[in-house]
């Protein structure tokens, strides 16, 4: 392990799973923690409850498509839904840097209401701090969430078997590559918009419609190559996708070829990934294309026995390949 | 060892930059090192500047030959 | 046409893997020089394909893992020095010198600037004027036309803070190198698609007169397999020459601005490559006449001599000489996690990309 904590170790890939498994679940070692899964699964007797917290840093606070604060509000709603959970309370805490303009913030809060709106959550606690200029960076929002599991739900990463299909609800990398677009730097032009969006509706139709939904997750940071990696090394089975099946927007081919990037491991913010029982896939297709949030779902690839912990792409010239989790940070390149 | 993607030049600005089309986003671009691109050209875009005009004409002979192949089965 | 969907057929792909299979032979090795091309090769999965017959080695074209050591050291304590601003391209970020590497000592504090292109370098130098801004330059002749032309517009904007840690490469008399050491039996080269759009194809006539096949291929899955079917038919007539795959960017002159660019900021030095040692004139330095913009001698660092990783094969598998999962550290002690050498930290390294996509 480093000596130290480097960008790399929040990004989402292989540094932060390790900081996780070989840190924060050695000193909080307790059986829902160690389940590794986006929110936690609280058998309370008469309810079970789902609970999660997350904590937003997105540069710039303002980006195509939606801002900090939606995005802390459509992320937790999000992360309690994959666990097919209602999400019903959340709680937001500001870190504001001094100077931050009234009107920005404002603006932020208003978003945050619609996005709770839209996903019918309640933002019922919160505190405020401000700290010196320097202290933070401009605004920093962490959440927590609460929601109800159904009786009858058994969503976990660790469900998937041979024989379940891949679905992906739809294009992937529109949230990372809208965001990059405005950092400083890379500065580049385009109508590309985040997918930020809460999708505990969607969620809600496809558990209607199917009792054999075994794994849901949003792949936000490390993209859909990490939680396809999740599923793999949780379940213990391998997953194998079609490279020309996963629905990828042309602006972001671009942007991802400019700048030395994998589309496979760039943020989303409004999609998600299930594994399903083979028999009830093209049934919750169907539904989900029904949803504004699903409407490009497709079939992406399969749960297969061997290699355990591993997920593997079908080419265009059909050859197969590894397809890894992101490892480190990732870096603009020229090379 | 280089990363260098098409793009198509939309728009040529003052002291040779110009904004290239690469699938849709847009970047600026130096074209210093192809002075003579005009409007609606493709160019090679490596680390922010257009290292060659991309010739159409070749492109398509590529593409033809490719296609020929693709239907003529070879003895 | 969009010049990127059309090379990605499946259906063609496929004839092309039939035709290599119909017109080989002979047991042959293939060399990618070029790291873009190690990458592709690897990410589509063509080793999977071909025949048996048909090896491909990895050659050293991946600028990040040809830096020695002693370079990055240099640029490392360069960017500590007072009022120092290092800029680079993201790809140098995680390479680790002896000691450290530059992505921890921007955690460390120190300032160091990731760039896109060296006009951002520049930008930052206007924005700066109280700084020394440095621009670390690595890169083939595709990238260096690029930071010629940052010097050229430094000085055109008066700008007096402006400098760059020369450590292009050159990559004809490295491939030269390569076959004169006979280590390795190469039968054919692939010629780098984006330097020889600068260079052209001229330079690797001397190789093809020497009996070996030269190709200069491209990038999509459709341009190297045609680019392996040229090489094989050559080789299987008994043929050697140098021909372009890449015609719809490479011309026979490469390009003569950027050439004369290169030519008017830079003169040919010797180079130091990591795992083959130096090189003649086979880098650049830059010419008198832009000595106030040569870093090497505007900052006047003490380095400690270049420690080199126990037990890593970066250098050999540079050469050619062993492919990664022959290194006795690859995969264990060796992982894109916790990189020893360069070749598995850069994206485009031939480790990092045999881990990553598999063998």
């Amino acid at each position: 392990m480093e000596d130290k904590i480097l960008l790399a170790h929040g990004s989402g890939g292989k540094l932060m799973h390790d900081l996780i498994k070989q840190l924060f679940l050695k000193k909080f070692n307790n059986p829902i923690l160690a389940k590794l899964d986006d929110m936690a699964a609280l058998d309370l007797g008469e309810a079970k409850l789902a609970f999660t917290t997350d904590t937003y840093v997105v540069d710039p606070l303002f980006f195509p498509g939606g801002d900090i604060g939606k995005l802390a509000i459509c992320g937790t709603v999000n992360d309690l839904a994959m666990s097919g959970a209602i999400p019903k309370y959340i709680s937001a805490a500001f870190i504001v840097e001094e100077g931050l303009p009234f009107t920005e913030l404002e603006g932020i809060l208003e978003s945050m209401a619609e996005a709770a709106r839209e996903a019918g959550v309640a933002v019922v606690t919160g505190d405020t701090k401000v700290v010196e200029k320097g202290g933070a960076d401009k605004l920093f929002i962490n959440t927590a969430g609460v929601g109800i599991i159904p009786g009858d739900a058994d969503i976990s990463g660790s469900n998937a078997k041979p024989g379940d299909k891949v679905i992906l609800s739809g294009t992937i990398g529109d949230h990372g590559i809208a965001v990059m677009s405005h950092r400083e730097g890379l500065k580049f032009k385009t109508t590309l918009a985040s997918d930020c969006a809460p999708l505990n509706q969607l969620v809600a139709e496809i558990l209607q419609a199917s009792k054999k939904i075994r794994c849901l997750r949003d792949p936000t940071r490390g993209g859909l190559a990490s939680t396809l990696n999740e599923f793999a090394d949780q379940s213990q089975v391998g997953i194998v996708i079609e490279e020309q099946l996963v629905p990828i927007k042309e602006e972001i081919l671009g942007a991802c070829e400019m700048l030395g990037y994998d589309p496979f491991h760039i943020a989303n913010e409004g999609k998600l990934v299930a594994i399903v029982a083979p028999e009830d896939t093209e049934k919750l297709v169907t539904v989900m294309r029904e949803n504004k949030y699903g409407k490009d779902a497709t079939v992406i690839g399969e749960v297969v026995d061997e290699p355990k912990g591993k997920v593997m792409a079908k080419t265009i010239i059909g050859a197969t390949r590894i397809l890894d989790m992101l490892v480190g940070e990732q870096l603009p390149r020229i090379c | 060892m280089c990363l260098a993607i098409p793009g198509k030049v939309i728009k040529i600005k003052e002291n040779d930059i110009a904004d290239v089309e690469i699938g849709g986003i847009v970047r600026e671009v130096g074209l210093h090192l192809a002075p003579e691109t005009k409007e609606g050209d493709y160019v090679l875009v490596h680390a922010g500047y257009a290292i060659q005009t991309i010739d159409e004409e070749a492109a398509r002979e590529t593409l033809k030959l490719w296609e020929e192949l693709g239907i003529v089965e070879t003895p | 046409m969009r010049h990127l969907s059309e090379y990605r057929d499946p259906a063609l792909a496929k004839k092309f893997i039939e035709e290599i299979r119909k017109v080989s032979h002979k047991k042959i090795s293939l060399m990618e020089v070029c790291g873009t091309h190690t990458v592709a090769i690897s990410k589509n999965g063509i080793r999977q394909v071909l025949p048996e017959k048909i090896t491909l080695l990895s050659g050293p074209g991946c600028p990040v893992c040809v830096t020695a050591n002693r370079d990055l050291d240099k640029a490392i304590a360069i960017a500590q020095e007072p009022g120092v601003i290092l800029t680079t391209f993201g790809d140098m970020m995680k390479v680790p010198g002896s000691h450290s590497s530059l992505a921890r000592e921007k955690a460390e504090g120190v300032d160091i600037r990731m760039v896109y292109s060296t006009l951002d370098a520049l930008g930052i130098a206007e924005n700066n004027p109280n700084k020394k801004v440095v621009f670390f330059g690595v890169g083939f002749e595709t990238t260096s036309p690029t930071v010629a032309l940052s010097i050229i517009e430094a000085e055109r904007r008066g700008l007096k803070n402006y400098s760059v840690l020369v450590r292009h490469k050159v990559i004809p008399p490295a491939m030269i190198a390569l076959l004169s050491l006979g280590e390795v039996r190469i039968d054919g080269f692939i010629c780098p698609g984006h330097v020889s759009t600068i260079i052209g194809s001229l330079p690797y006539e001397p190789i093809a007169a020497e009996g070996i096949p030269c190709v200069i291929g491209g990038f999509e899955p459709l341009d190297i397999l045609q680019s392996i079917l040229m090489l094989t038919k050559q080789i299987e007539n008994g043929e050697s020459c140098v021909e372009i795959q890449y015609s719809r960017s490479v011309r026979p002159r490469g390009n003569e601005i950027a050439l004369q660019t290169l030519d008017k900021v830079f003169k040919l030095a010797d180079a130091d490559w990591r795992g083959i040692g130096i090189i003649p004139e086979s880098g650049h330095a830059l010419r008198e006449e832009y000595a106030a913009f040569d870093a090497d001698r505007t900052f006047k660092v003490d380095i400690p001599p270049p420690k080199e990783a126990q037990g890593c094969s970066c250098g050999e598998i540079l050469r050619g000489v062993k492919f990664p999962h022959e290194c006795k550290l690859f995969g264990k002690a060796c992982t894109p996690e916790a990189p020893v050498g360069p070749c598995m930290v850069s994206s485009e390294g031939s480790c990092a990309a045999y881990y990553r996509y598999g063998k």
